[in-house]
């Protein structure tokens, strides 16, 4: 048996959520090897070759693939996919846009955002918003897989697998034109420890900066309810929840956040929830562990004093 | 140019779904159904590309149960032209719709397929990416904005960190985000107009297509419930208890 991982980078590093997808391959068993596919990105092969229990990685260095586009990147992966049993990527925005394509062109479907092996065809993934729990089990004989990377923990960094240089060029039929990525110098959502997260009742993108001073103090990252994304208080980037992030952070703390289904779907496995809302109906006391029924604008002043 | 809008018929998003007590499924019976959110983002788009004058046409079809039909309508109340439901029983997995998709673009030639991004029950986010690749046309995902320009579109597209702005040749493929728009509500005479619009209604015998078994679902389980907090009194208590209690601060 052998796994193929697309590794997800931004072409000078490798994503947290690649030693993620690594761990939930070492539960099918068999050789993994990562595929990285980019532009001047001999640096995320590199990373990749010290993901614990990679035995390859495979690096595709084109310009034809600086922007990783799904149609050229899908072909290629097709190309290679002959001599692998399953193919695997983060449930990414990058993931998530390539992977159903690589499986269709396999003429197999895909199993999206698992959370769970529980052999080496079945899986549990996670649908109607996180609200039930499906086991399924693909009878295709390949396996094209995208993996929720909080589901599962990442690897050690003690491997030193070989990095094959494959020479392939395809153009895509996509044009780039311009990124715009949200400058942050907090820890990445996906992947920190702890998330401050505001909602509608926050009320202005100027009342975020108090959030922000929390996320701050706690080393934390910053997200948000769709109400607070739709208000234009801070970028879509931010979203938490079942069309956003899906994050499982030490502790999540929810400010002016009601609790829809939505946003639910992508904290409620957080270890910890706390919550911090004026309305003592609001859902989210519901899950949270830990509420507080209050004014925002009492409370973040005294909890930056204690903590 | 000619728009095609796939959409599907899913359990309201406002409606906490419970599993079923033989657990094979979530129970769907006599519970409120509509059009898939994003489904109608993608509508909305294509109307409001029509009232540019950019569009001509807009055809909207749908793979289900005969009930399908509401949807349909619904999306010809919005705005659509015309519909086709392609009737069937069986729980199709995305890729299989995505065939059953190419063959109705074989016959419709349309310039633009617009999808919503993923539907609410299945939460795959597949069918899109799946059809541009049976088309092998260009695609689109997670898209925030669309304009059409001369034979291109430009699509604006939410990814991880920010957003992307790409260019794509027709015929494409596009699937829709959350941010692309704000989708209309129907009016009563739309929605009276919405009946006399033409619905074709066919089997997947008829559109000649073998599909195959991809997936078998083993067993659907409620997740486990989270035990109730406590409710704390100050923000000292709180600070105490993640300290102390919690220990995650």
């Amino acid at each position: 048996m052998s796994i193929l991982i697309l590794a997800e980078h931004d072409n000078q590093q490798l994503s947290a959520e690649t030693a993620k997808v690594v761990f939930a391959a070492q539960q099918l068993g068999g050789e993994i090897e990562v595929l990285v596919v980019g532009h001047q990105c001999q640096s995320v092969a590199d990373d990749a070759a010290k993901l614990s229990s990679v035995a390859k990685v495979l690096l595709v260095d084109d310009a034809a693939f600086e922007h990783q586009q799904a149609d050229n990147v899908s072909k290629l992966v097709n190309t290679l996919a002959a001599k692998y049993d399953y193919i695997l990527a983060a449930a990414t925005s990058t993931g998530k846009d390539t992977l159903p394509r690589v499986a269709a062109l396999l003429d197999v479907n895909q199993i999206s955002d698992i959370t769970a092996v529980v052999s080496e065809d079945t899986f549990v993934r996670p649908i109607y918003a996180g609200n039930a729990l499906a086991t399924v089990k693909s009878l295709d004989a390949k396996k094209v897989i995208t993996v929720r990377s909080s589901a599962f923990d990442a690897v050690a960094q003690d491997g030193a697998a070989q990095v094959e240089k494959l020479d392939q060029n395809l153009v895509s039929l996509v044009e780039f034109i311009s990124q715009t990525l949200t400058e942050s110098v907090r820890p990445e959502l996906t992947t920190a420890r702890i998330v401050v997260s505001g909602g509608r009742g926050v009320g202005s993108a100027e009342n975020f900066a108090i959030l922000e001073q929390l996320a701050d103090k706690l080393g934390a990252a910053l997200g948000a309810s769709r109400a607070a994304v739709d208000a234009g208080f801070v970028p879509n980037d931010f979203q938490v929840g079942q069309t956003g992030k899906i994050v499982a952070p030490d502790l999540y703390i929810a400010v002016g956040i009601s609790g829809a289904i939505q946003h639910l779907a992508g904290m409620k496995d957080a270890k910890v929830i706390v919550a911090i809302n004026k309305d003592p109906e609001a859902p989210i006391f519901q899950i949270a562990d830990y509420g507080l029924e209050a004014d925002l604008f009492d409370v973040i002043p005294k909890l930056l004093k204690l903590i | 140019m000619k728009v095609l809008v796939p959409v599907k018929r899913v359990v309201d998003s406002n409606v906490k779904v419970r599993v079923k007590s033989d657990n094979s499924a979530v129970e769907t019976a006599n519970i409120k159904m509509a059009l898939n959110p994003f489904c109608e983002i993608a509508v909305e788009e294509a109307v409001r590309l029509k009232e540019a004058g950019t569009v001509d046409e807009i055809v909207v079809v749908s793979i289900g149960a005969k009930q399908a039909q509401e949807q349909i309508r619904t999306a010809m109340a919005l705005g659509a032209d015309r519909g086709i439901l392609i009737e069937t029983d069986a729980e199709l997995v995305p890729l299989s719709i995505a065939k059953i998709l190419q063959k109705i673009q074989q016959t419709e030639q349309a310039d633009l397929i617009i999808l919503g991004k993923q539907s609410i029950d299945g939460d795959n986010n597949q069918t899109g990416q799946m059809l541009a690749a049976l088309l092998d046309v260009a695609q689109a995902t997670f898209a925030s904005e669309v304009k059409v320009e001369a034979n291109k579109v430009i699509v604006c597209r939410e990814i991880d960190g920010g957003l992307q702005t790409v260019s794509l040749n027709l015929p494409a493929v596009i699937t829709a985000d959350l941010r692309l728009n704000e989708p209309r509500y129907a009016s009563l005479p739309n929605i009276m107009k919405a009946k006399r619009k033409p619905l074709d209604i066919k089997s997947i015998d008829e559109l000649g297509i073998e599909l195959k078994q991809h997936q078998q679902i083993i067993s659907v389980n409620a997740p486990k419930v989270r035990e109730a907090g406590e409710m704390v009194a100050d923000v000292t208590t709180l600070v105490d208890k993640l300290k102390n209690e919690a220990k995650v601060i």
